[in-house]
Formats: C-alpha cells, structure tokens, sequence
C-alpha cells in the first residue's frame, strides 16, 4: 500500500491505495464519486475524463499514485449547490445526451475547452470533443450544448465585470 | 480490465532510480512516465511488470531549452507542453505538427515525450520525427549516460537500444533550418498512424541541398527514406521529381500487412504521403527564404 493524498473538487483526501488501484477506482470505490463512469478502461472512450490541476486526463489509463500531491476536478464539483453549472443545464436544455453514461466525461472535458477558449467556434468543438464517444446524440446537441455554455458563461462573466 | 498487481516507487533523484530499476530487474522493473501506453497495456496484461519506477517526481527530466543550434526537451515533458510551446514551434515546428496528431488532448496532456520514445511503437508519430532530425537520445544508467543516435535507438517494435536499467533522460533536436512537413494516413483522427512521413528540406536558391525523411508504420522500427533523400539533392523540388522520389522510397520499403492495412496498402500509402509531404515541406522551404 502507498500513502497518496489528494484534494478533489476542493476537499483534502489522504489514503492508503494498491499501486495497481486506477484512479478512476480509487474515485469511484474509495471516495464514493460515482459520477465518474468507467468505459473501456483502456483510454480510448474518454467517459471516466476529469480533470487533473486543471487538464483533461483519461482517469481510466491514470493510476491513482500517479494523483499524489495533485487537485483533481470530477463532475460532482461542476454545480454550485443545488444551481447546475451552465454546461450541465445547457446538456439539459439542448438535450446533449441520451443514455447519459459519456455525459461526465464530455462535460469535463468541455469545461477544459471553454476554461482555454471561451468562444469556440463549431468546429473546435467538434475537433476538442472528438477525445470522447458518444453512442446515442451522434454529437450535434452535444456540440450545441457546449456552444450554448459558452455563450452564456461569457454573458455571466460580462455582467460581473 | 485492472493492471495486474506491481510494487512501486516515486524516487526524487535519477541515481534512486537507476539503483531500483537495477535492484528490481528480476521482477522486470520498468520506467513509468506518463503511462499513456504502459497502463492500457497493463490493463490488457500485455505487460506485467513486477515493479514500476515512477519517474515523476525525479528533478531535472522536464522541460524545454535551447542551446545554440539544438533544441532540448527533457524526456518527462507532457506531450501538450512540448504542443504549446513557442520554443519548439520555431525551433523544430516539425515536433509541433506531428504531436498534433498524437492521440487526443486528453493522452497528451499526459503522455510524455520520453514515454513515446521509449515505448518505440512502430507506428508512433514522434520516433519518426526524432530519425528524420538525427536526434540524439540521452540515457543515463548505472555506468553515467550516453549518446545514441536517432538512427541507432530503434531496434525493433517496441524495442529500443536502452538497457534494462538505463532510462532516458532527454532528446536533442538540431535545428532545422528548411522547410518541414508530418503527414500520416489513419483511419480515425487522432488513432496510430497507418503510415506516417516526417519530411524535412533545406534550399539554396532555387536547389535542394538537404533533405531528410523518415517513415513509421511501413516496417518493425521507423525508417529512413535515403533514396528520397539523394533524389531530391540538387534539384529544385518539383513535382516530377518529388514523384520519383516517391516511387525510390517505397521500392525500398517491404511493409508487413496486418488487420490494420494490407502490405499493397501500406506501399501506396507510403508513395502518396511521401509526395504530400515532400510538396509541403519543399514549399515551406521556399517561403522561408
């Protein structure tokens, strides 16, 4: 066993984890954030995406030892109390899923996109969500979704200013 | 699937990790980098290293820097780091162009410069990038480190000139001055190449007096295209002769086939890459003057 500790979505957590214990798992099993899916567990599908001081990484291909020291952003940090983040209620809104099981994946990896690029074009979109599969939408109310966040994180951010 | 059980350690200094890889070799101690490759692997049981020596909190290994003609980047660099740095998009824009097309964000925010390097897949876009420079590639290991060139490292799929407790520590790119092209053929955006060219030219005037390409995907390591290469010298680049060259190359290539593409498949890809790239890169030559 090997001491790791982390802060995920703002709260501190030190604890004992097998070498071999994914992070996905150790999110999942350990802390109890089940938001978190697990697809392929071979890095391709992108559903068990978060975010790892602050990139997008496959959570499924990272073993937890490898987040020691680190802070780490899944799902279950994107809604400020019971308000849903402008890219959950826009997936919401626009209808950018169906199933749901790559929903967190895409919504993490979509607040990367916007935290670098506050107004993507349609095609950047496409392009930076091309890192996670969607089985059900065939991506064009995800695209929507995202597009539909961006704007109106850029108008939120524009009225506080 | 889960990797398989292993015993591990973050050591902080490059002589701690020498000594473990050294100390665990009989339960096959590997490097872990970025593990964008080795922990799919594991999950597969592809692999099953008894020990992993993790090299991410060691000093020293990450980072990009230039000295005079060569450019450095140090083997723990994320590949997303290497993608966005100014540095590296004027000293060797080739390395930019091609790690676009390594995976997705994602793997590259990750994945290490070293990783891919040592992991020497056959049909990875950087070690073609590396032959195509003359890189040279620095290990260190219980003796102190070594040299080896670009042209030496690759010895087979996945194999490399590294002893088992030798780990590399950084790649060294001679600026090119030229023009420079990546082209890879895959079947999803962002997958392994099928076949990929790193394709380098430096003109004088209206003649080519360097030229430098090299292929992945067309056989068990990268290769060279050296008949492309002596084809192209002294003439002006255009399209007939980039089209021989082509042709030379692939004549040269015995591609294996597999589910992937058909060895028939492979040799056309090569011949049309390798004129895409050569046009390209013999273009940006010239708009470089």
């Amino acid at each position: 066993m090997t001491a790791i500790s982390v802060t995920v979505n703002g709260r501190p957590h030190t604890a004992q984890v097998e070498p071999r214990r994914l992070l996905v798992d150790f999110l999942r099993e350990d802390l109890g954030l089940v938001g978190t899916h697990i697809g392929c567990e071979h890095g391709v599908c992108g559903t068990c995406t978060v975010l790892l001081d602050g990139r997008s990484i496959r959570s499924c291909i990272t073993l937890a030892v490898q987040a020691d020291g680190a802070e780490i952003s899944t799902v279950e940090g994107l809604a400020d109390g019971a308000e849903l983040h402008p890219l959950q209620d826009e997936f919401s809104e626009k209808q950018g899923l169906q199933c749901g099981y790559c929903t967190p994946g895409m919504l993490m990896r979509a607040s990367e996109i916007l935290a670098g690029n506050p107004d993507p074009s349609p095609a950047e979109v496409r392009e930076a969500i091309a890192s996670n599969l969607c089985r059900c939408t065939g991506y064009q109310f995800i695209v929507e979704a995202v597009l539909g966040a961006a704007e109106r994180m850029r108008a939120e951010k524009e009225t506080a200013s | 699937m889960k990797p398989p059980p292993f015993d591990y350690a973050a050591p902080t200094t490059l002589d701690e990790a020498i000594g473990l890889l050294a100390e665990h070799a009989g339960a096959e101690a590997r490097v872990l980098a970025g593990g964008q490759s080795l922990i799919p692997m594991m999950n597969f049981r592809l692999a099953k290293p008894g020990y992993l020596v993790d090299l991410r909190r060691v000093a020293g290994l990450a980072g990009i820097r230039r000295e005079g003609d060569t450019l450095v980047i140090g083997a723990m660099t994320r590949m997303a780091e290497v993608e966005r740095s100014p540095e590296v998009a004027v000293a060797a824009p080739l390395v930019t162009e091609a790690i676009g097309l390594v995976a997705h964000v994602p793997v590259r925010n990750s994945g290490t410069v070293g990783g891919s390097l040592a992991h020497a897949d056959p049909a990875a876009e950087l070690p073609a990038v590396v032959l195509a420079l003359d890189a040279k590639l620095v290990a260190a290991g219980p003796g102190g480190t070594r040299t080896i060139p670009a042209g030496e490292f690759f010895t087979g799929p996945y194999g490399t000139a590294l002893a088992p407790e030798e780990i590399l520590t950084e790649v060294r790119l001679p600026v090119w001055p030229g023009g420079h092209a990546f082209t890879e053929f895959s079947r999803i955006h962002a997958n392994f190449a099928v076949v990929a060219v790193a394709a380098l030219v430096d003109a004088d005037g209206d003649r080519i007096r360097r030229a430098s390409v090299a292929l992945a995907g067309v056989g068990p390591t990268p290769v060279r295209a050296h008949s492309a290469e002596r084809a192209l010298l002294g003439t002006s680049g255009d399209a007939e002769t980039i089209r021989r060259a082509a042709q030379l190359a692939a004549a040269d290539l015995s591609p294996a086939g597999d589910l992937h593409a058909s060895a028939e498949t492979r040799l056309t890809l090569a011949q049309v890459y390798l004129r895409r790239g050569l046009e390209l890169a013999v273009s940006r030559a010239r708009n470089e003057r």
